[in-house]
């Protein structure tokens, strides 16, 4: 779940922001007396960033970091304190010189403790907050057992067990028995929300996280809850549907079952999911994803917090974009000349034997901005040595205002950066056709990329002498090649991109390649080897390190430096 | 944790006192095998079997099969808690997917295949003790056979054949949808 994590959302502000003394369960904390909101503005602090700084956890369900405050699930309430203030404005002291700190309490019955809501309240100095006192509990225990009054326990079916903050928070704070022996208010079940969501109403718990993300986030105001009482519902706005491009977030945020993704419903367990930090290749943005898989097979994305790149959002285009790794008709076999099945061990030194053999300049290459860095880097390497002609193919597609980028490649910045294209992306295919066409050009390697679609058409490719093809799904161009070596998705290897916007990040191997698919970065490597000597990596880290001190524009950035939320690279 | 080994006593040591016990048992079965005429097997675990099959005690642990409601309806819900309970993984259940199907009636959820491996299940019945929905029970079935190891492989429809119906006093579902039909005739904002 993209939940924010506390360190995350609540780093303190810069220092020239005040600093106030309050006490947190009897233990003293200082808190800047502003933090930043949802849009990064600074406001009061409040009871529940400070309750996190000082490294206690106050249960909630509609407060997200990233959303406006809303204030209506009740369940951050916790009993507080203020110092008492005497006739002249001065707090009250006890006879050791302390101020006497005054309980809240109801107004109509003193004896009665009275919660706050920690999200919406700020602190004020020498406030005491108790968020572990047995008034303080005794409300959390009436709160969920309101929230469950209706709430039905379908677990069993329910996609959200396993990552459900009602399932967590009642273990953690719930109470073993309802008092409640009233029949269930049933809702609709099943209720079509829009094109990707499903709502199932009896397990809301109208904390309108979603309702508050689709208008202040998404920009989409299509989500209302309506009828009062025991029948609100939540619904979209009549005659419409819940369409927008970043509809899915809503299943994330939702802190229960009641939203879910009908691309993921009923799928698989959560508990059965593993996950792999890894990055969206569906634009330019690079957004920080979880891949969840099991036995092989991908059944999620997720988005992974990146406050630099994707906050906690993701698009609906990028998280579908999986089903095609699974696809049955993958390659999976390496071919050598006559569609001959062949093997790796074979076919590499048949390759580099042909290359070897080539004139210099008789060589062009056609990459695709879909590689990773390192695998960009071992094709600059063989460049420079065949002094191939190179390029990349653009994509371009609509962008919009929140995080889908015009430019439709993950790297496009990597293959500027190695210099595997001109100023501008795709300028050199026209050259490239010329060559071949005046025979200039013996040698075509093309990687990842259907090059009859852009400019290089079959009669084209029928002139090559050779036609080195590695791609992931067979398409026209695979079919011509000489020598057909399967690749690997991004979830099958390990690897790193640069964002449209310069962001240096890795990504992690989630599944293993199909048959005899395997990281074009192990046969670039020998490649690379055979001709220009260059060192055969063992490893991602080892190419990593050594490409980066290799191109200056890279500064010598180590693996281990770009952690799990990546640097800045200057583009 | 480090558990103290008791030390033998002498007598125990000795060996003769365990052996004459064992012995005892042995010389029992002897005399009344030839004396009283009664087959040793009789009397202790085995019995006639397999001519005459063995009967079972109540609370013995079988094969695990899946049941159905009295409205015939499948119980199991594809939670998967038994695929992750099981310690020796002979559980498999592939969930529905993602269409809703029409014939289930308010059961939102079923599996689409389930199979147990009954060459690994070693009867242990954490998937009865984890079920929330009471579909799997240990029956008291103890002879599996089979001439293949893909045979041994039970499937939805023979688990579900063997399982039978599970009277079960609850009917959650039926329940479910009453409740619903009655809050939908309690409508106040229905005009008659």
């Amino acid at each position: 779940m993209p939940e924010a994590k506390p360190d995350q959302s609540a780093t303190p502000p810069p220092a020239t922001v005040e600093k106030i003394k309050i006490k947190v369960d009897g233990r003293e904390v200082e808190v800047p007396r502003l933090m930043p909101d949802w849009t990064g503005k600074l406001v009061p602090t409040t009871m529940l960033q400070a309750c996190k700084l000082a490294g206690v956890e106050v249960p909630h369900y509609c407060y997200h970091p990233l959303l406006p405050v809303a204030g209506n699930c009740r369940m951050c309430l916790v009993e507080f304190g203020v110092p008492m203030i005497g006739p002249d404005r001065k707090p009250l002291l006890n006879d050791k010189g302390e101020p006497i700190i005054q309980r809240s309490t109801l107004p109509y019955e003193p004896g009665t403790p009275r919660g706050a809501i920690a999200c919406a309240t700020p602190i004020s100095p020498g406030m005491e907050i108790y968020p572990s006192s047995p008034a303080t509990k005794q409300m959390r225990e009436s709160v969920l057992e309101f929230l469950l009054a209706n709430h039905p326990l379908d677990c069993p079916i329910c996609d959200q067990a396993g990552e459900c903050k009602l399932q967590e928070y009642a273990l953690d704070h719930g109470r073993a028995e309802s008092a409640f022996r009233e029949t269930k208010v049933h809702k609709p079940k099943q209720v079509d929300l829009g094109p990707r969501i499903m709502l199932d109403d009896e397990r809301c718990i109208l904390c309108t996280r979603c309702i508050r993300f689709t208008r202040d986030i998404a920009g989409d105001d299509a989500l209302g809850i309506i009828n009062r009482g025991g029948y609100n519902t939540l619904t979209a706005y009549p005659g419409r549907q819940f369409d927008n491009n970043y509809t899915l977030n809503t299943v994330d945020i939702c802190p229960v079952g009641a939203l879910t993704s009908k691309d993921f419903r009923f799928k698989m367990r959560v508990w059965f999911l593993k996950e792999t930090k890894s990055i969206c290749t569906s634009c330019g943005t690079g957004c920080n994803i979880i891949i969840s898989s099991r036995e092989n097979v991908i059944y999620r994305y997720t988005p992974r917090e990146n406050m630099a790149v994707n906050k906690c959002w993701m698009c609906d285009a990028g998280r579908l974009n999986y089903k095609w790794i699974g696809r049955p008709d993958r390659l999976r076999e390496v071919l050598g000349p006559g569609g001959q099945k062949s093997d790796w061990s074979k076919v590499i030194p048949e390759i580099s034997g042909r290359l070897r053999a080539a004139p210099a300049g008789s060589v062009a290459m056609v990459i695709s901005a879909r590689q990773t860095v390192e695998e960009l880097y071992l094709l600059r390497v063989l460049a420079n040595k065949l002094g191939a002609i190179t390029d990349a193919v653009p994509r371009v597609g609509q962008p919009d205002y929140l995080l889908v980028h015009a430019d439709k490649n993950p790297n496009s910045n990597g293959v500027r950066l190695m210099g595997l294209c001109g100023d501008e992306m795709g300028a050199n295919m026209r050259r490239m056709a010329e060559g071949i066409a005046a025979g200039a050009i013996r040698t075509l390697i093309v990687i990842g990329e259907d090059v009859t679609r852009c400019g290089l058409g079959p009669e084209l490719l029928a002139k090559l002498e050779t036609l080195v093809v590695s791609d992931i799904l067979p398409n026209e161009t695979t079919r011509r090649a000489h020598y057909v070596l399967p690749g690997c998705a991004h979830a099958e290897k390990r690897g790193s991109f640069i964002s449209a916007k310069g962001r240096w990040q890795r990504f992690w191997k989630a599944v293993e390649p199909p048959g005899q698919a395997r990281p074009e970065m192990e046969w670039l490597g020998e490649l690379a080897h055979n001709l220009a000597g260059e060192n055969s990596f063992a490893s991602v880290e080892a190419l990593f390190n050594h490409l980066s001190r290799e191109v200056p524009a890279l500064g010598g950035v180590r693996w281990e430096q770009l952690g799990d939320t990546g640097v800045d690279v200057k583009i | 944790m480090i558990v103290p080994r008791k030390k033998l006593t002498f007598w125990e040591r000795l060996f003769l006192p365990a052996f004459w016990a064992g012995f005892k048992v042995t010389w029992r079965h002897f005399v009344n095998t030839l004396f009283r005429r009664r087959n040793a097997a009789v009397v202790t675990a085995g019995g006639y079997y397999p001519e005459v099959p063995w009967t079972v005690k109540e609370g013995y642990r079988g094969a695990p099969y899946l049941v159905k409601d009295q409205e015939g309806r499948t119980k199991c819900v594809s939670c998967q808690l038994c695929e992750f309970v099981c310690p020796p993984k002979a559980i498999k259940i592939t969930p529905p997917g993602p269409e809703v199907d029409p014939t289930t009636g308010n059961v939102e959820k079923r599996p689409k295949e389930f199979e147990i491996n009954m060459l690994r299940c070693i009867f242990c019945g954490f998937c009865q003790e984890v079920c929330p929905e009471e579909a799997i029970f240990l029956m008291k079935d103890y002879s599996l056979n089979g001439q293949s190891r893909e045979e041994m492989i039970y499937n939805m429809e023979k688990l579900l054949a063997l399982g039978g119906v599970h009277q079960d006093p609850i009917m959650k579902w039926k329940k479910k949808a009453l409740e619903a039909q009655k809050q939908e005739v309690f409508n106040p904002e229905r005009k008659e």
